[in-house]
């Protein structure tokens, strides 16, 4: 995009036209959003538990409490405990930095290679393409969360290796969908127009390309955030990820399931947790999704 | 001659644009005789091809709806028909060409198949006697090798010959009336040439009325007999062609003749209309082309005016306020 | 008299088309041996119906095709062989308006962007100095300065075009190849655009190619005229000449063809038979002898050379003129 600093040219200043800024006017455009708006502010708060959660619990995430085992919501447990006697909103807390960091550092890692793999893919065509595409359709053929524990199995466990893991199912998706839209606006006129107006390469991938496939970029992206949120709980729970025993919204979900009749809640906190987390990540897709249509006001 | 094949009277069509409804045709009234060419001329959005779809009752209900007027055709309103007794008339006694014949034929299904359909449709013959009868429209549009055609692809087939087989399918179980919309739009010059003499000798060989939508007015001149021009969704003139292009009543049907490149004319630059088509949710008050018209008075600008004879002929029609006789300036 | 500023000599330029895996590969001769020069501040027009190179033509002008065999001729500069890097800076000379005015901008960036994209690639001028030239440059083409700030499908086709032209005049360009701008625009629009391009060749003494398939436009902004027909040049001569007395039969039959908006003139159309051969498997001999009303043997089998008439008047058939001869 073009430069938004003042002109070089002191003297010619005030008769020059100042361009208006890009930024300024895509947060106006995002502040008439208003689910988006809420969506980014829960994301934020999400982001500021995961911050400070640990330490503002109001019972240690850890410790067993035998007298107080699945017990319902009440005064002294406000979302009930679980079957060793932990209390869920505290476990909860406690877990937001590991599910949220772990889903959403994998994803952007997977989104990154997978985006730029598959706009060069879509863009220059030919050797490198088809060895991207290629690799890829190996990856397909997998089932995702085997190739995962493939990839722990290889690097070893560890919270960091299962971000990897994930990361890993997450690139072949994104490059087969940013290329087909890479390809499709490739094809257009104006792709060609810069062509012959003298971009060199690089503008016309980033500025005239990239644009155009941003949409489904946001949408892919919104999707992998709960499947990414979910594939790290099944790898903690095989034992792959980060240590059972430590607080996190997919294992805790994952291991209540045995307790779906007799104490629901242990079901319902996490999932409910979990799932508007997705639709925040949702939402503020579409708002941005939205903002950076020129046709929508 | 003078046999009313197909009368509209007031027709009125709206569109939904978002949450509102604009209205794309409005008021328009004109009727075809048998064996006559009535041109529709007018700019893109001027609501010709709404026109034309509103009469063959095309339109999808929930995008756009004819909201007043009647059609009049083989004595009935159309118009207040049922669907079922409109689909035995629609391509039956009234057919339709399209601008697009590529994407207007289905890429699946051989020539053959859809011209039978067509047939089978509304006759009740065997199936060797519609391919039979098939065979007999290729070859009277002059398709050169009508079994190898039958039996090919659409994708198979080049522009023109496309839209022969689309002619073919029309006329395929005589209709009286041909409604054909922008049908050489998509040809070249000499393939359009071929389609354009085709029509004109269908229509004196069977007496069919063609309604003839287009925006090329060298195609008006050549084909029709009488002419419509349509402006913002109103009719703004009506004239047999000759009265038209010898004498434009209406500014903008003078403007546009004057702006049409003309062949061997020598011209080197071209008066043209200031401006462009107003959208249709927000419609000027009065005379539609007022904000246009270099002619133009407070009065049109306050009140619509009404379409009427021109002074001194039966056959001349305008809607404006200022010009009601031939050549009132220089 | 002066150097012409484009000059194409026997350019050839084939796609291949794959049909299927194993079979055998087939060509489209696009162009075939194509020749003409282009002179400084003249409007060059090729004209032909679909499918006939004229399009083909004018990418190889503009380097975003690589003819096969040929040479292409720019500015003193034989530009066929150069690689891409070597054509950009030249590409500042070289500038397109495009038929689809709604494709040829980027939906998603605004007007002022879209005009000042050549600025920001070929010069070194700063945002500010770029929006100025852009609002002189909407106002020069009749459009309002605050424009720039709208994206393009707030505009109609009309003002559209006008865009690209501001686009196109950015940089000051020495050629600008126009190819069939004004088809996809209705009439009084047409007219608008047409008077717009030739005010400015006037004003900033500017050179067109200009491709089309309607030759009443053609007629109206052309000085000189090339015909095409299945990839070649069948005639070539300044307007009046080719207009009064064409001597190929093709653009003889083009022109009968074209519906004059006058009931009163008499209707002795040529009418051509059948279609345009494919040009995967073009005819012996002379291209056009399928569909030629005075095809003869030798035209069948013998291909037709460029021949000079009357000074500037080139035409490529065996029987020149021979359309008038008979009638």
């Amino acid at each position: 995009m073009a430069e938004m600093n003042t002109p070089v040219n002191h003297q010619a200043e005030d008769t020059l036209p100042k361009p208006k800024s890009k930024a300024k006017e895509f947060i106006k455009k995002f502040l008439k959003r208003k689910t988006a708006v809420i969506s980014l502010v829960f994301i934020i708060f999400l982001a500021i538990i995961a911050v400070i959660g640990p330490y503002i619990t109001p019972y240690d995430a850890g410790t067993p409490d035998y007298m107080a085992i699945l017990q319902g919501p009440s005064s002294a447990h406000v979302w009930g405990t679980d079957e060793f006697g932990r209390d869920v909103f505290s476990r909860l807390l406690a877990g937001t930095r590991l599910s949220l960091g772990v889903a959403l550092s994998s994803v952007i890692i997977g989104t990154a290679l997978g985006v730029i793999l598959g706009v060069l893919a879509g863009y220059y065509g030919g050797l490198f393409d088809s060895i991207v595409m290629r690799c890829c359709d190996v990856l397909f053929a997998f089932p995702d969360i085997l190739l995962a524990i493939a990839v722990v199995a290889i690097i070893g466990p560890g919270v960091i290796n299962v971000m990897i893991a994930v990361a890993v199912f997450t690139v072949p998706s994104f490059a087969r969908i940013m290329r087909s839209a890479t390809l499709s606006v490739k094809g257009s006129l104006y792709v060609e127009v810069a062509r012959s107006l003298g971009c060199k390469d690089r503008r016309i991938l980033w500025v005239h390309i990239f644009p155009g496939t941003i949409q489904s970029m946001i949408v892919n992206f919104t999707m992998r955030v709960g499947t990414a949120i979910l594939a790290a709980a099944s790898l903690s729970f095989l034992g792959f990820g980060a240590n059972v025993t430590e607080p996190d919204w997919g294992a805790m979900l994952s291991q209540s399931r045995n307790y779906l009749t007799t104490a629901p809640h242990l079901v319902l906190f996490p999932g409910l947790l979990i799932f508007l987390t997705v639709l925040a990540f949702n939402l503020l897709g579409d708002g941005l999704r939205d903002t950076l249509d020129p046709k929508l006001k | 001659m003078s046999e009313k094949l197909l009368e509209v009277k007031e027709l009125r069509t709206e569109f939904k644009r978002e949450k509102s409804w604009v209205t794309a045709v409005n008021d328009v009234s004109f009727s075809i005789n048998k064996g006559e060419v009535l041109g529709l001329v007018g700019e893109s959005g001027c609501g010709k091809s709404v026109t034309s779809l509103s009469i063959m009752r095309l339109l999808l209900d929930t995008s756009g709806k004819t909201t007043h007027g009647e059609v009049m055709f083989d004595g009935k309103d159309i118009l207040k028909i049922s669907e079922k007794e409109m689909r035995g008339i629609r391509g039956y006694k009234m057919a339709m060409i399209f601008q697009n014949p590529m994407s207007s034929l289905n890429p699946c299904i051989r020539v053959d198949k859809q011209l039978m359909e067509a047939i089978l449709l509304h006759n009740k013959i065997s199936k060797q006697e519609a391919r039979q009868r098939a065979f007999n429209v290729l070859q009277s549009v002059g398709i050169p090798d009508p079994e190898n055609t039958l039996r090919s692809y659409p994708h198979q087939l080049s522009g023109g010959m496309s839209q022969r087989v689309m002619i073919a399918m029309a006329m395929s179980c005589e209709p009286q009336l041909l409604i054909a919309d922008e049908p050489t739009t998509a040809l070249d010059v000499t393939i359009q040439a071929q389609i354009l003499d085709l029509m004109l000798e269908i229509k004196e060989k069977r007496n069919t009325g063609i309604l003839l939508i287009t925006h090329d007015l060298g195609v008006v001149a050549e084909m029709c007999s009488r002419v419509i021009v349509m402006y913002a969704g109103r009719i703004v003139e009506e004239a047999p062609v000759k009265d038209l292009f010898a004498n434009p009543v209406h500014p903008y049907t003078q403007g546009l003749i004057a702006s049409v490149p003309k062949l061997g004319s020598n011209m080197t630059s071209l008066p043209s209309i200031p401006g462009s088509v107003p959208d249709l949710s927000v419609m000027p008050k009065g005379c539609k082309f007022a904000p246009r018209c270099k002619y133009a008075q407070s009065i049109c600008h306050e009140k619509e005016p009404e379409l009427t004879y021109v002074e001194g002929s039966t056959v001349q029609r305008c809607r404006c306020h200022l010009f009601h006789s031939k050549r009132e300036e220089a | 008299m002066s150097a012409p500023l484009v000059s194409v000599k026997d350019a050839v330029k084939t796609f291949s088309v794959n049909k299927g895996f194993m079979a055998q590969k087939k060509y489209v001769h696009a162009v075939n041996d194509v020749s003409f020069d282009i002179m400084p501040g003249e409007t060059f027009s090729l004209v032909g119906e679909s499918g006939c190179g004229k399009s083909t033509t004018g990418r190889l002008i503009n380097h975003l095709l690589v003819p096969d065999s040929g040479e292409v001729w720019f500015n003193g500069k034989d530009i066929a062989k150069i690689s891409e890097k070597e054509m950009r800076p030249l590409r500042k000379d070289v500038q397109m308006i495009f038929q689809d005015p709604y494709g040829s901008l980027n939906p998603r960036m605004k007007i002022q962007d879209i005009i000042g994209e050549p600025l920001l690639i070929h010069t070194s001028m700063s945002a500010g100095e770029r929006l100025k030239r852009v609002q002189e440059l909407l106002e020069i083409v009749g459009l309002n300065s605050n424009h720039g700030e709208r994206y393009p499908h707030e505009f109609s086709g009309g003002q559209l075009q006008r865009v690209g032209i501001a686009r196109a005049m950015t940089v000051n360009p020495k050629l600008i190849i126009a190819d069939e701008p004004v088809s996809a625009l209705d009439v009084s629009i047409q007219a608008q655009v047409l008077n717009l391009m030739q005010q400015l060749q006037k004003d900033f003494n500017l050179t067109y190619l200009f491709i089309s398939h309607d030759l009443s436009v053609v007629e109206m902004i052309s000085d000189k005229i090339a015909v095409m027909y299945l990839g070649t040049i069948v005639e070539t001569a300044p307007k009046k000449k080719l207009y009064g007395k064409p001597l190929h039969p093709y653009t003889k039959a083009l022109l009968s063809a074209v519906p004059v908006p006058d009931p009163t003139r008499d209707k002795n159309r040529i009418l051509l038979k059948g279609d345009l051969p494919s040009p995967v498997n073009p005819p012996s001999g002379c291209l056009f002898h399928t569909r030629c009303p005075h095809c003869t043997e030798k035209c069948k089998t013998e291909k037709p050379k460029m021949q000079v008439m009357d000074g500037d008047h080139m035409v490529k058939c065996h029987y020149p003129g021979i359309a008038d001869k008979e009638a």
